[in-house]
């Protein structure tokens, strides 16, 4: 049995973890609003350029000399998987529900006997992939001195993507991250942006006669590689959100249970110490009888 | 009937600017400015550096843009951009500094013409703006 000092020294130890996980908690509150915010806020951008990209794309006749981007090599040889997880842990299994996701398509892919090739956004992914699947790792991206997501980090992980793609590097790219749907749920997503896959089949045939200005290929043409950024960006808003909303339910759990070992600890300290006086007021009394 | 349509400016972190009584907004288009009214045609194009005027009955509203995509349809008017500003908030200072920025990057070597096309143009409608 531990010793009463043992005890007390467990009890402010458990105390003073608690404190750390309730501040975490709070600033991951905090955090969580804003990035929630940001989020939603970024949205439209997104949907909107999706629109636009299939409203062309529907209208486009010549599909033989489509934009690679949108319609792909013609093989699907080589996989570029981008996995988009946070540069901070201690955030419940955020990180790791992507990497579950993403190795149950790694594993589906090697099995196919194709290539496969893996950039990594943020160092927890890093961590956790490159026992696993050192020599795939092409290239690792962490946005660790950046405060705030921005576009233009967005926008330079499109386009190191895109050079890669225009090099024939690969030919099909997917990206991982957690879509946000609200403080306790976050959905590891799969996402294929490279040939562009269009979720919906088309419904919209009859709107599809835009004028366009210039040419519609060379709208594409330009269109697409912004499109892959705006991609990311969303994805690491919601990553964000989810990444923060995440660490708030793990901190606030981890407080809840340092809360109930505060409280087992202590009635064990009241035990042993009721204990040991009772144990005491034995000795002396029964001393005092043999007088 | 009334002549207003709707017009929403977008870009990555948020919605810049929704507005649902503009009569007017002229666009700096790829190919030419370019004013669109009630009932224009549906049209996708690009823009290039230049400025969005918005007019509505009561007011007309100014931004700078330097690029960015134009949708129109069913009379509301969707402009995605990543990078706007607005007129009343740039001041002579702020100006001098994106267009001190744009000279230097086309001074560059590793760009291509049409790259350094925009960028030219970029300046030239600022050193306009900061005119007068």
């Amino acid at each position: 049995m531990a010793s009463l000092d043992d005890l007390k020294k467990r009890i402010s130890s458990v105390k003073s973890t608690q404190k750390i996980t309730k501040a975490m908690k709070m600033v991951a509150a905090a955090k969580l609003r804003r990035a929630q915010e940001n989020a939603e806020k970024g949205r439209p951008y997104s949907e909107k350029m999706n629109n636009i990209i299939l409203n062309l794309s529907n209208g486009i006749s010549d599909k033989e000399n489509a934009p690679k981007l949108l319609v792909g090599t013609g093989e699907e040889k080589t996989h570029l998987c981008v996995v988009m997880t946070s540069d901070r842990g201690l955030c419940g299994g955020f990180n790791t529900n992507i990497i579950k996701k993403s190795k149950q398509y790694f594993q589906k892919i090697l099995k196919e006997n194709k290539i496969l090739k893996i950039i990594t956004v943020g160092s927890k992914g890093y961590d956790q992939l490159k026992r696993q699947y050192k020599e795939n790792i092409i290239e690792k991206i962490s946005f660790k001195d950046s405060k705030n997501i921005n576009y233009f980090d967005a926008d330079k992980v499109g386009k190191i993507i895109i050079d890669r793609f225009k090099k024939k590097e690969f030919d099909v790219c997917a990206i991982f991250y957690n879509k946000f749907k609200n403080v306790i749920t976050q959905i590891p997503q799969e996402q294929q942006i490279i040939p562009l896959k269009s979720n919906e089949e088309k419904d919209t045939s009859s709107d599809s006669n835009y004028e366009f200005e210039p040419e519609e290929d060379e709208i594409l043409s330009n269109l697409l590689p912004k499109n892959i950024s705006t991609q990311i960006f969303k994805a690491m808003l919601e990553n964000s959100a989810s990444e923060q909303g995440s660490r708030m339910s793990a901190m606030d759990n981890a407080t809840r249970n340092a809360g109930e070992m505060v409280d087992k600890l202590t009635i064990q300290y009241n035990r042993s110490r009721q204990a040991a006086i009772t144990k005491e007021l034995i000795e002396i009394i029964s001393g005092a009888e043999s007088l | 009937m009334s002549e207003e349509f709707k017009v929403e400016i977008v870009n990555p972190e948020k919605s810049f600017l929704y507005k649902e009584n503009v009569t007017e907004v002229v666009i700096p288009a790829f190919e030419g400015e370019m004013g669109i009214l009630k009932d224009h045609i549906s049209i996708i194009s690009f823009l290039k550096p230049g400025i969005i005027k918005v007019y509505s009955k009561s007011e007309e509203n100014k931004y700078f843009v330097e690029d960015g995509i134009v949708e129109f349809k069913d009379n509301s008017l969707s402009i995605l951009t990543s990078s706007i500003y607005n007129m009343s908030d740039l001041d002579r200072n702020k100006i001098d500094q994106i267009v001190k920025e744009a000279e230097k990057e086309s001074n560059a070597d590793n760009i291509d013409d049409q790259k350094r096309y925009l960028i030219d143009q970029k300046v030239e409608v600022l050193k306009n703006l900061s005119l007068n």
